[in-house]
């Protein structure tokens, strides 16, 4: 039976990690390729990088430290953060990665998950999504989470698969950087309009966490986070051990 | 030398990463003459059946050939789907036809609540020994994405997997085998079977 996924996720600038809180106030952490080989020593099912650089300059060196990570890391490895066209898409598949994840490129450009996915196949192809709740409706954010699209979430998530989305990252601003555990009724919301992979982000704070969200939405597929890893709050061996002490399924 | 087709279907980066990893001499070509002088080939392949099938036809000849010799070939993904008779991917389209069975869809095997494509980790499950488990146990972990798969292929059948159904995982019959599983992306489980195979 096929695994749930765990999955540590690296915000690269200026070719080190950095994370922040409620997408604000960023911290140094380390090198990605260093912090990526520990991962995926250690158990790490796939790996997701972010490009959070904005100048070009930025974007060489990311494509030189993703091609590094990609050269020594040898589990999946998805790649997103400006990406808005089939060429952002090339540049990073060439650098190694496995799978791309639009967001804001998606937002000003439907056309981009179907025009990807006919190219690349749909299983390269992540939409990651910024919802939060604005008057009891689930919205979609860019910018970081700062501005409202007014897009209502469930029908946008529904749509991208539609055009080709292999896979949904549902980030809940709502809950990101809280550590009060992940957004189970946004996830459940989502989960029961799609049928691809849904990856559960924000609100991770501890390994009790992981196992409420995967016993009570059997149909999420995996969980992401970040600064839990990234400071050994929750370490991946422990928490498999737990996953799997209460029947959930993972690859140890 | 271990010789990695390229035939513009995917990308080969990682593929050659591992083989690096793994100290073992790899070389990404399109040249039949490069394939001949070659120990071993990989037939690498993501995307769709029938366009990776035509972009192989000017390398198919030498493929077949070489592989008749006894040279042992290793088609990963696609590439493995590729070494059938035929394939049901939006159509019929024939294969190398290396090996005994055709490709189907896993809707047509797997419940209907099960998610397409099989993506993940998933547990290998021995039917046969063969050499490319030298080094990995049975329960092992690999990486799938894969929406299609190898059915009627008893004879070559060495490995599958479970979701809702057994999913033909590897094939290996004589010196040609297959894994329908990402090697280059299943961590050190993977890097062994390359390994195993590098050493064939």
């Amino acid at each position: 039976m096929i695994t749930k996924r765990i999955i540590p996720c690296l915000d690269v600038r200026d070719g080190r990690v950095v994370k922040g809180v409620n997408f604000e106030s960023l911290r140094d952490v380390s090198s990605p390729v260093e912090l990526a080989k520990y991962y995926s020593s250690c158990g790490a099912d796939e790996l997701v990088f972010y490009d959070i650089t904005a100048s070009s300059d930025g974007r060489k060196i990311f494509t030189d430290i993703l091609k590094e990570t990609a050269r020594q890391v040898f589990i999946p490895l998805t790649v997103g953060g400006g990406i808005s066209s089939l060429e952002d898409f090339d540049r990073v598949l060439k650098c190694g990665a496995d799978k791309v994840s639009v967001n804001s490129g998606a937002i000003r450009n439907p056309g981009l998950i179907y025009e990807s996915a006919k190219r690349y196949g749909d299983q390269c192809v992540v939409l990651s999504v910024d919802v939060k709740r604005v008057d009891g409706v689930f919205r979609v954010f860019q910018k970081g989470g700062r501005e409202n699209t007014g897009l209502e979430a469930i029908e946008w998530i529904r749509r991208g698969v539609e055009s080709g989305a292999g896979e949904i990252v549902l980030n809940s601003i709502d809950t990101d950087g809280v550590k009060g555990g992940f957004d189970l009724e946004m996830l459940e919301a989502v989960c029961k309009v799609v049928s691809v992979p849904v990856i559960a982000s924000g609100g991770a704070g501890k390994i009790e966490d992981f196992i409420t969200l995967f016993k009570t939405l059997p149909r999420v597929d995996a969980g992401l986070a970040a600064s839990i890893f990234h400071f050994g709050e929750v370490l991946i061996p422990e928490l498999k051990q737990k996953m799997r002490e209460n029947g959930i399924e993972a690859r140890i | 030398m271990i010789a990695i087709v390229d035939y513009g279907v995917g990308n080969l980066f990682s593929l050659q990463s591992s083989f690096a990893a793994i100290g073992a001499e790899a070389v990404v070509t399109s040249n039949a003459e490069t394939l001949r002088k070659a120990d071993k080939i990989i037939l690498p392949g993501v995307g769709a059946f029938a366009d990776a099938a035509e972009k192989l036809r000017p390398l198919a000849p030498q493929i077949k050939k070489l592989a008749g010799e006894g040279k042992p070939l290793l088609g990963i993904c696609l590439g493995m789907q590729l070494l059938f008779e035929k394939s049901y991917e939006y159509g019929e389209h024939p294969g190398l036809a290396l090996l005994k069975g055709e490709v189907r869809p896993i809707s047509e095997v797997i419940p209907k609540d099960y998610k397409i494509p099989h993506i993940g980790w998933n547990a290998l499950w021995f039917v046969r020994e063969s050499p490319l488990f030298r080094y990995i146990s049975e329960g092992d972990f690999v990486y799938f994405v894969h929406s299609f798969y190898a059915a009627n292929c008893e004879t070559s059948l060495i490995a599958t997997a479970e979701y809702g159904a057994p999913l033909t995982a590897a094939v290996g019959f004589g010196n040609v085998y297959g894994c329908q599983f990402h090697p280059e992306k299943s961590g050190e489980v993977g890097l062994s079977i390359l390994k195993a195979f590098a050493e064939i």
